[in-house]
């Protein structure tokens, strides 16, 4: 027994890399779903959106790049697809150059859906350094900071933005944040000007979100993976959220299962010495 | 069609060669991460430029007249000063810029944590003693604060409130573990979709 414990003590890593690698394989391959609960928060924000008449503003912010990808996308891809549904216009920006791309695939993707147009359904503007000053400046006039699109073209020339000055014609502001962003949108764009923000974010940043929904200045909080799989259980229109849910927990059984048996072995051996 | 084929073939060797890292250090990850690190690079240069040099500098002081025109020349001169960093015996020049920055960061940083983080979290922190979330909330700001003033000897009731802020930090820190362990899982399902989906089509 002792013999096992030591073993186990000492086991080469790979082993544990390979059981991970199965336990989240398996669920996909097999397809398994598994039930998801809604959470308020999650709730809140499907609500801020739901509750927009057609033709209302929903300004996106991608703050993150590939390395957030498989958390965040989902949620922009769920958001466009509830904006979309509900001919909600959506302006498209970000503050993490590399996560733009991303921004314009999913905006292609559920626009060729929803039969949307560009120009007429949505815009995407693109990126601008300096984030703090772009938070602020857009509060009095969007058109210092984003004159043309990503493309270059004019942003007067499509009609839905000749209305849009600054935070005033947007109603709802959606920040994907992988980083600081989030805390900027809040205590630039919230606090300043009032403005409505729904945060979704990784489930690295996600705690250090909670305090802004306590305290009413965010109106949603999307968190993680999990975050997004409850958004698209919400829209009742699965995606890869909650397809890779089953895998998520079964890794944190399997992570519980390691951290009992490596505390167990720690004392058994630790007796014994 | 076939540029989506040769993308996800080309995403899917570099994802394997990351992953080999798992096994051990080897040259198809070093590879892999090379051109990682080399691709973002470009992309920076190329994103700098489209985005920022020539719409808002290179197209406005082209297409502008009067003192809108020529106020565009300030914010250039200081980024090319910005530039002297490369040349130690001009290095100091680079501090001009560099202190416009800083003044710009400092100034809004501060406004806007006393206006949109401080101000409203202590609001949000003034509530009724009628519900248990408000009364743990109340304990666990004003315990976790009492553990970071060091003004004091922790003794009696004070070193009670430290120690009871030492679990609620506890607890905030195994909060965030977990979260942050659930991220990292979130990460590594994703590529194992895109794996098992785009690449394999095992998945539909």
């Amino acid at each position: 027994m002792k013999n096992l414990w030591s073993k186990l003590a000492t086991i080469d890593r790979r082993i544990i890399y390979l059981l991970v690698f199965i336990v989240v394989a398996l669920p996909m391959i097999f397809r398994m779903i598994m039930p998801i609960r809604v959470s308020r928060e999650v709730q809140m924000a499907f609500s801020e959106i739901d509750n927009l008449k057609p033709g209302s503003i929903v300004m996106i912010s991608i703050d993150y790049d590939a390395a957030s990808e498989p958390e965040l996308q989902p949620m922009l891809i769920a958001i466009l697809r509830h904006c979309f549904s509900k001919n909600i216009k959506v302006i498209l920006l970000g503050h993490w150059a590399l996560g733009l791309p991303l921004g314009e695939m999913a905006l292609n993707q559920v626009a060729k859906e929803y039969n949307k147009k560009y120009g007429e359904d949505y815009v995407n503007l693109g990126y601008r350094p300096g984030y703090t000053a772009l938070m602020v400046g857009i509060g009095k006039e969007i058109r210092d900071f984003f004159p043309t699109d990503y493309r270059g073209i004019p942003i007067d020339s499509f009609p839905f933005m000749r209305k849009v000055r600054n935070y005033q014609q947007i109603d709802v502001l959606v920040g994907l944040e992988a980083g600081a962003t989030g805390d900027a949108w809040v205590q630039f764009a919230g606090a300043r000007f009032n403005q409505k923000i729904i945060l979704g974010t990784t489930g690295v940043i996600a705690p250090d979100m909670f305090p802004y929904l306590q305290a009413k200045q965010i109106a949603g909080l999307i968190s993680g993976l999990q975050g997004a799989a409850e958004y698209e259980t919400l829209l009742k229109k699965a995606g890869s959220a909650i397809l890779g849910m089953p895998a998520q927990s079964f890794v944190h059984l399997l992570i519980i299962i390691f951290i009992i048996i490596g505390n167990i072995g720690y004392f058994i051996l630790r007796k014994r010495r | 069609m076939i540029l989506n084929i040769i993308g996800t073939w080309l995403a899917a060797t570099l994802t394997l060669a990351i992953f080999s890292f798992l096994y051990k250090d080897n040259p198809f990850y070093k590879l892999a991460e090379h051109i990682y690190v080399g691709v973002s690079a470009g992309f920076w240069v190329i994103y700098v430029w489209a985005f920022d040099i020539k719409p808002m500098l290179i197209d406005r002081f082209l297409t502008t007249t009067g003192i809108e025109k020529w106020i565009l020349l300030i914010p250039a001169i200081l980024g090319v000063l910005m530039l002297t960093r490369w040349f130690p015996k001009t290095a100091w020049i680079s501090r001009i810029p560099l202190s416009f920055t800083i003044g710009i960061g400092a100034g809004l940083g501060v406004t806007a944590s006393i206006q949109g983080f401080l101000i409203p979290q202590i609001g949000a922190t003034l509530l009724p003693l009628t519900t248990i979330n408000n009364i743990l909330l109340v304990i666990g700001v004003i315990s976790t604060i009492i553990y970071f003033y060091f003004s004091k000897e922790f003794k009696g009731t004070w070193k009670f409130f430290s120690r009871l802020g030492i679990i609620f930090i506890m607890i905030a820190f195994g909060a965030s573990f977990g979260y942050t362990v659930m991220a990292r899982i979130s990460l590594l399902i994703g590529r194992i979709y895109f794996l098992l989906h785009n690449f394999l089509n095992i998945i539909p």
